[in-house]
């Protein structure tokens, strides 16, 4: 036998092994957005669902991130053709409706749909307490990084987003975030405006 | 009352691969050679239970069975029963309980074929082909148990993944691509019987494990090409091959497979090569399981990734125990298998075969390190990274293209060696037919140097081994005064394995061919048209007539109907590319639909639709030269087999007469051994 | 729940269609063989997020259209190939890339192939020589 070739062969084979153990300890499908801790994309859009009171807006509407400075700002993706959307529908507007009375925001922004089956989603899922957008070709939704829907972007009062979420969101995450970015003072001046 | 019988004979068909395995060298140690029967016994045996929990799956798919754990999970009572059959290795477990029937498959059939051989060679070999056995019915009876009992029984399933049930080539691609990726195993096998045996160091064993070796490349290479047509028929887009990791990992094992069939020639004229061709036959096997983790671990996302549970870490462990055992054995033993290399000349056939070993290696190399770079990207930069088909476009592609043309150098070099005036005269001949590709690529518009390449390497490859049939049949004409098919067919009767290699040759050109034409030339458009509105792509037209609906009971379908209109302006064909909507699935299933001709496919999809049926929208593509892939890949298969019938009567007339060389071909060398 | 599904069916036809009348109404306004060449390149590099492993140029889904859209008004714009890029990375991350960058680690991806190759060229250069040196005499 020749010992040595043999452990040289054990030598190259080991990282390889360890390599591909590696490979389980991580999510293939997990890929980390590079937006949390940089400053939120600016979006103008129109609202189509106007939500309840007292956070309704009216249909037309438009919504700009801009006009949101020194908030805690929920931005939820969505589409009447996603069934986990269905999932984290009651946790978001009920969070939304919890926080009314402190310095948030919550904004739906239809992805890849029709407001007419947007609309109905809404009242077959017995309404929404907060307004929703709509998103011409996308344009949103891609400078969020939007890899499908329902994702949830958190964006902390000076304009930077906090936090990322994909897949249904619950109430408990959402108060979490809302909570620790509320108790930091909210600047006045943001920066949220710069237009990209 | 199914799954438990079929657990218990997968059970029981553990204990006896376990049993047959450790017999074997007790048997060889201890002298009692006729304990090796009951391997062999163990062999049929394990053929046999594998056999019928396979059949007993098969039964509970068609019956409905739900109380099967792999029933319930993929069947459903709307699924028509041919997607019901071919579901059993639609997902994981079904594709595991296959696998080990077909690994029991051929167990049997080598034993069958070769137990009365002397030594110790099958007796090892057999060993190894059960301890993978009994790897695969661990799984079976264990993290991939497909017939796990489940209560309460459900009423109906979720059927088959909608991408599997849409397609008739999925009855064609697995088990193709299973009885390749298998059968690799028993090359495997032979080769550590060799070294554990201590055959290792003749060329006895090699010429037992080249024809089983190929026998699974061609398996493979249909596989693959079955897949690729597979995608172009499924995925909508026109394509078929992304280098997503499923398909590179069908690739590898067939790239180190090449090279094996080639350096094995080499060893066998000239006594070299003889270990880095026991590595290339244990590293096919290596990277066919390696292949097979890759896709069912999760580890790497990709289209056909089979969802997972605890599998992947069975697999690594084997992995683990099959490249560290074999690299102890393999390097061990290397001192044995070094052997002087001796070469007449640089200008030999030799040579070429170092240098398609070297870009075969090297295209395995760069597919394999490019599959697995996201995996090192997140290890060492924690960022996740993607390698897709622009890098392996661009870093294996040439090397692909130098193998096309070495295919055409090889062939036209004699064993041995040659002066540099003769291998000229040798090598211009089929500098013609690069002439005439490289003249129409350019005639019809290509401009980009490395398709031109690519067509020249085909051009010349092509002449090259077609010259070769004219050259053999021409001193068979000569000698024996007979005509020319006569001629063409008794050249290809004398010396299968070479002509077949030169029909596989000629098959893979095919393939070359229309890979890159069809890349080449694309063109598409996609429009929206209401009815009787035309769209029209490098002068093939089609025209709206009308949307439908039909409703199945798995699924429903929206199709479009159009006319594809000829220059003249006369209707020629009727396509009607479909969108189907699962039950079962959010996302429609697309099924485009194809005029294929001899110049190349009109390719339509239809994109979207106006729910009230007024327009569609349509992609129409037009791709020059695709069937010439499939029909290709239908040539390589003949080739295979051609060259597997050698030898069957030759091996009888043992000392060969060297008489075949001499009037196939004006070669200066007949070693005469073959 | 046949109804369920051509609810759906009707969804997808709603959402495809009007991005692609967008798509259509652009390119016959800026015809620019040029803009749409470079355009395909860049999104023939560029990974589709909704798909696996596709690229956008490639992929039917309709995210990958309006990205490609999103390529071309930045082309037409005046950015340039690498700007747009950076664009994409900045939103999606270096995932996105189909081709990894050519920086810090990743050069050793790309060096790999053609080393190999070198390597590999080398060797069967001083093997072919040493090897026929041995058997002056070629055997015919």
């Amino acid at each position: 036998m020749n010992w040595k070739r043999s452990l040289i062969g054990v030598g190259v084979a080991v990282p390889i092994i360890g390599l591909l153990a590696f490979g389980f300890m991580r999510d293939p499908r997990a890929i980390p957005s590079p937006l949390p801790g940089h400053e939120a994309p600016a979006f103008d859009l129109a609202v189509f669902a106007p939500g309840e009171a007292p956070l309704a807006r009216k249909v037309g509407d438009t919504l700009r991130l801009r006009e949101f400075a020194g908030k805690v700002v929920v931005v939820n993706f969505w589409a009447s053709w996603c069934l986990q959307c269905q999932d984290e529908h009651r946790d978001l507007s009920e969070t939304a409706r919890a926080y009314a009375d402190r310095p948030t925001q919550f904004v739906g922004v239809l992805y890849n749909d029709r407001t007419t089956l947007g609309t109905r989603w809404i009242s077959e899922m017995g309404g929404q307490s907060y307004p929703s957008v709509t998103d011409d070709r996308s344009r949103a939704a891609i400078n969020y990084g939007l890899y499908g829907v329902p994702e949830t972007f958190i964006i902390a009062p000076d304009g930077r987003i906090a936090y990322k979420h994909l897949g249904p969101i619950s109430s408990a995450v959402l108060g979490k975030w809302i909570d620790s970015l509320l108790t930091l003072a909210p600047r006045a001046d943001t920066t949220a405006v710069a237009d990209k | 009352m199914i799954g438990p019988v079929a657990h218990n004979a997968l059970i029981v068909s553990f204990a006896v691969v376990l049993f047959g395995a450790a017999v074997a060298p007790f048997a060889i140690r201890s002298g009692r050679r006729d304990l090796l029967r009951l391997t062999y016994a163990s062999v049929y045996t394990n053929f046999l239970l594998v056999s019928i929990a396979t059949i007993l799956m098969v039964v509970a798919l068609v019956a409905h069975d739900f109380s099967v754990s792999y029933v319930a999970a993929v069947g459903s009572r709307s699924t028509p029963l041919f997607f019901t059959i071919i579901s059993l290795w639609g997902a994981l477990e079904g594709s595991i309980l296959f696998w080990a029937w077909v690994l029991a498959m051929y167990a049997a059939a080598v034993v069958w074929m070769h137990s009365k051989r002397e030594g110790n060679l099958v007796p090892y070999a057999s060993m190894t082909l059960l301890a993978v056995a009994a790897f695969f019915a661990v799984l079976l009876i264990g993290p991939a148990d497909p017939f796990k009992p489940v209560f309460p029984v459900p009423t109906d399933g979720p059927g088959p993944n909608t991408l599997l049930q849409n397609h008739i080539l999925m009855a064609v691609h697995p088990p193709l691509l299973y009885l390749g990726y298998v059968g690799m195993s028993v090359p495997f096998a032979f080769a550590m019987g060799a070294i554990l045996g201590g055959e290792a160091p003749s060329n006895t064993w090699s010429q037992l494990s080249r024809r089983w070796m190929l026998a699974s490349w061609g398996f493979l290479s249909a596989a693959i090409v079955a897949g690729m047509w597979w995608s172009y028929e499924v995925l909508g887009w026109g394509g078929y091959w992304v280098w997503d990791p499923v398909e590179n990992a069908s690739f590898l094992p067939w790239l180190t497979a090449t090279a094996y069939l080639h350096s094995v020639m080499v060893q066998e004229r000239r006594n070299m090569l003889r270990l880095w061709t026991l590595n290339l036959c244990v590293g096919t096997f290596v990277l066919t399981i390696l292949g097979t983790f890759l896709t069912r671990s999760g580890i790497l996302s990709s289209v056909h990734a089979f969802t997972t549970g605890t599998v992947g870490y069975y697999f690594l462990a084997f992995i683990a125990i099959v490249l560290l055992s074999t690299i102890v054995f393999v390097a061990g033993n290397s001192d044995r298998l070094r052997t002087k290399g001796s070469l007449g000349g640089a200008a030999s056939r030799e040579t070429v075969f170092l240098l398609n070993n070297l870009f075969l290696t090297a295209v395995m190399l760069t597919v394999l390190v490019g599959t697995l770079y996201p995996l090192v990207a997140e290890a060492f930069r924690g960022v996740k990274v993607s390698v897709g088909e622009p890098f392996f476009n661009r870093m294996a592609v040439p090397a692909m293209v130098a193998l096309v043309f070495l295919m055409g150098v090889g062939p036209a070099l004699p064993w041995g060696s040659t002066s540099w005036e003769d291998a000229k005269k040798r090598l211009t001949p089929p500098l013609m037919g690069a002439g005439v590709l490289t003249a129409s690529a350019l005639a019809v518009g290509a401009r980009s140097v490395y398709s031109i390449l690519a067509f020249a390497c085909v051009g010349y490859a092509a002449v090259a081994n077609l010259r070769e049939y004219w050259i053999g049949a021409r001193a068979r004409r000569n000698a024996h005064g007979e005509n020319w098919f006569v001629a063409t067919t008794r050249l290809v009767g004398a010396n299968r394995r070479r002509y077949g290699g030169y029909v596989a040759h000629i098959g893979i050109l095919l393939v070359a061919l229309g890979v890159a034409a069809s890349s080449t030339f694309r063109s598409e458009r996609e429009m929206t048209l209401r009815p009787l509105e035309t769209l029209t792509v490098a002068g093939h037209t089609v025209r709206f007539k009308e949307l439908w609906l039909r409703d199945e009971p798995q699924r429903s379908v929206v199709g479009a109907t159009l006319d594809v209109i000829s220059r003249e302006g006369a209707i020629v064909d009727e396509l009607q590319p479909r969108m189907n909507f699962y039950k079962v699935s959010d996302q429609p299933v697309p099924t485009p639909d194809v005029r294929s001709g001899f110049r190349g496919d009109v390719y339509v999809n239809l994109m979207a639709f106006d729910p009230d049926g007024k327009t569609a929208t349509i992609k129409l593509i037009v791709e020059p030269l695709v069937p010439w892939i499939w029909f290709g890949g239908f040539v390589v298969v003949i080739g295979a087999v051609i060259g597997l019938f050698h030898g069957a009567k030759r091996a009888e007339r043992a000392p060969q007469a060297a008489a075949e060389p001499v009037v196939s071909a004006p070669e200066p060398v007949s070693v005469g051994a073959q | 729940m046949m109804r369920r599904v051509m609810v759906r069916a009707v969804f997808a036809a709603a959402m495809a269609v009007p991005c692609t009348a967008h798509a259509q109404s652009q390119s016959s306004a800026t015809s620019d063989a040029n803009i749409d060449a470079r355009a395909a390149a860049i999104s023939a590099t560029l990974r589709c997020p909704v798909c696996q492993g596709e690229s956008i140029q490639d992929s039917p889904s309709e995210l990958a259209g309006q990205m490609r859209a999103v390529v071309r008004e930045q082309l037409v714009a005046g950015r340039t190939p690498d700007e747009v890029k950076a664009y994409f990375v900045g939103r999606y991350g270096e995932w996105i890339l189909l081709e990894p960058s050519m920086t810090g680690m990743n050069v050793l991806l790309w060096a790999f192939p053609v080393l190999l190759v070198i390597g590999g060229l080398w060797l069967i250069a001083v093997v072919v020589r040493k090897w026929s040196a041995q058997t002056p005499t070629p055997d015919s």
